[in-house]
């Protein structure tokens, strides 16, 4: 590379910058639309990845186009067409791809202003429903969960494979291997390239979302990706434009959002995870609250993320003030009604054990340790650290200070997360010194 | 795509009581939309013979498929759009409730 005085080098690192970010927009909605044409998905991402390539080489001294978007469509388009010619394939193919042209200039008009209102009204780009099929794609029940998971990440989120093989704690091969796997299914089994319709879209909705929400989750853990949760919010964002009225999609944002929105607050100095009534609230981010509450859908027929966010949405509105003072004012009597709405909807251990812990506060510690001992009656919750712990917080609001804190010591002895294990230790210690 | 549908029993059947479909109406139903290419009910597991060639030598036993505890009982072949419409019409068939079904792509048959 030539040296650069140093006012062109800023100017092209900036060049570069926003070369990369009207890039990383538009790449995903170039590899829908070269999948959506040519059905070959390993196809798609090499031309979408050499269109990027060459921009990265060329953008910096040339000058970033005027329609970044549309040049890169150009370009991949191009890859596509000489690709296939190579390969003979038939005609209607090629004259399709020759189509995509109109659309990459309209893709890149679009990408400026992220979502239209003809999104919002209806009359959506058809580039933006390349996304939306691409999504429930990836998210095909017929897809092994966690090859959904990966295959969101990596063709939707554009994560690089090593940062996927990361979190799902495999080597980079193998992440590979499974990935071209999914891929291979995908055209070998038939599953196909659309968003479903009528009674079908209603069955399938519920996967794409489970699939956020562990998307969510692997970054909200404590030991996660954090990144994993900024892209859950986008991609919930995304959904909430491209299918309005689906409550449970808002729903699904909202929830994210309220518990997106104490990550700054929940630890503490010492590095330690902090729970809700310890939190300095000033710390959450109060416009994430804001938005999350407007989206929440007017009370009805309530599905578990909308109860869930609910449930979330009493935590968060327990202001004004700090620490106790604020815990003591929750809500907890409707949040305990509201798990047990969740409980008849999704009657599993750990929703049972959380209901226990809501109706521990709402209604005092006994009511909450007779729930808790019928959630753990299956066994399911058994060596569950936070099973253990949630007895040992019941234990010592009953006044039994001295068996609270053996509880609070073995499950800090379960957990494979040390700032949890850190947190339960201190717990354990401040009960009985 | 054509999809080669095994029928099969379940081991351990959990049948769903909803709805239960009647068979003649689910292979009217595909015969008349050009769906349902061929199929039949087959003969007792007791009937079948397992073949397998190892290093040149002409195995067989009798029985279906010795380390599986589930059966074919029948296959239908399957003219589909894609996957989404083969399970539609796997899920319409009884035995979706009481056994299994497995849907096989025809590999090299796309179109």
């Amino acid at each position: 590379m030539t040296a650069l005085p140093d006012h062109d080098r800023s100017a092209a690192a900036r060049e570069a910058a926003a070369a990369a970010a009207a890039a990383g927009e538009a790449y995903v909605r170039i590899v829908a639309a070269l999948i959506r044409v040519t059905g070959d998905w390993t196809l798609a991402e090499d031309c979408a990845q050499e269109a990027l390539t060459l921009a990265l080489q060329r953008w910096p001294a040339e000058g970033v186009p005027a329609n970044p978007g549309g040049w890169l469509m150009t370009v991949a388009r191009n890859r596509a067409v000489d690709t296939l010619r190579r390969a003979s394939v038939e005609r209607r193919k090629l004259r399709e791809l020759a189509v995509l042209a109109f659309t990459a200039d309209r893709a890149g008009a679009v990408a400026a202003e992220e979502v239209t209102d003809a999104m919002l009204d209806g009359t959506a780009d058809p580039v933006a429903d390349d996304r939306l099929r691409l999504i429930f794609t990836c998210c095909h029940p017929a897809l092994a969960l966690e090859a959904r998971v990966a295959l969101t990440l990596r063709t939707i989120c554009a994560v690089p494979t090593t940062d996927i093989a990361r979190a799902f704690l495999v080597s980079e091969s193998t992440m590979t291997r499974r990935l071209t796997r999914a891929k291979q299914r995908i055209a070998d089994a038939g599953i196909p390239y659309r968003v479903p319709n009528g009674p079908a879209l209603t069955e399938r909705l519920p996967g794409v979302l489970a699939v956020l929400y562990l998307l969510f989750t692997r970054g909200y853990t404590a030991g996660g990706e954090p990144a994993f949760a900024e892209e859950a919010i986008r991609l919930a964002r995304l959904l909430t434009r491209l299918m309005p009225g689906q409550a449970e999609v808002d729903a699904l944002l909202a929830l994210f959002l309220l518990q997106h929105s104490r990550r700054e607050a929940r630890r503490g100095p010492d590095g330690g995870l902090l729970s809700l009534e310890r939190q300095d609230r000033s710390r959450w981010d109060h416009a994430a609250i804001a938005e999350a509450l407007a989206l929440l859908p007017a009370s009805g027929q309530d599905g578990p993320y909308a109860l869930q966010a609910r449930i979330a949405a009493c935590h968060a509105t327990a202001l004004p003030g700090h620490g106790h003072a604020a815990a003591s004012r929750t809500d907890w009597r409707t949040i305990a009604r509201l798990y047990d709405r969740l409980a008849r909807l999704q009657p599993t251990p750990v929703i049972e054990l959380n209901r226990a812990i809501a109706h521990g506060y709402a209604h005092g510690p006994a009511e909450g340790l007779a729930l808790l001992a019928r959630a753990r009656a299956g066994g399911a919750l058994d060596g569950y650290p936070l099973a253990v712990a949630a007895e040992a917080d019941l234990t010592a609001r009953h006044g039994d200070h001295a068996r609270a804190a053996a509880l609070f010591r073995q499950a800090a002895t379960l957990t494979h997360s040390e700032p949890e294990r850190r947190a339960l230790l201190t717990r354990a210690h401040e009960l009985a010194p | 795509m054509k999809y080669l549908m095994f029928v099969c029993t379940d081991p351990e059947p959990d049948t769903d009581p909803t709805n239960e479909p009647d068979i003649h109406v689910w292979v009217a139903d595909n015969d008349a939309r050009g769906r349902r290419l061929q199929g039949s009910e087959l003969a007792p597991a007791s009937a079948a013979t397992t073949v397998r060639v190892r290093r040149g030598e002409l195995l067989l036993s009798d029985g279906p498929f010795a380390e599986t505890q589930e059966v074919i009982v029948g296959f239908d072949l399957l003219e589909c759009a894609d996957l989404d419409e083969a399970v539609e019409v796997a899920r319409a068939h009884p035995m979706a409730r009481a056994g299994r079904l497995e849907l096989r792509p025809l590999a090299g048959l796309r179109p």
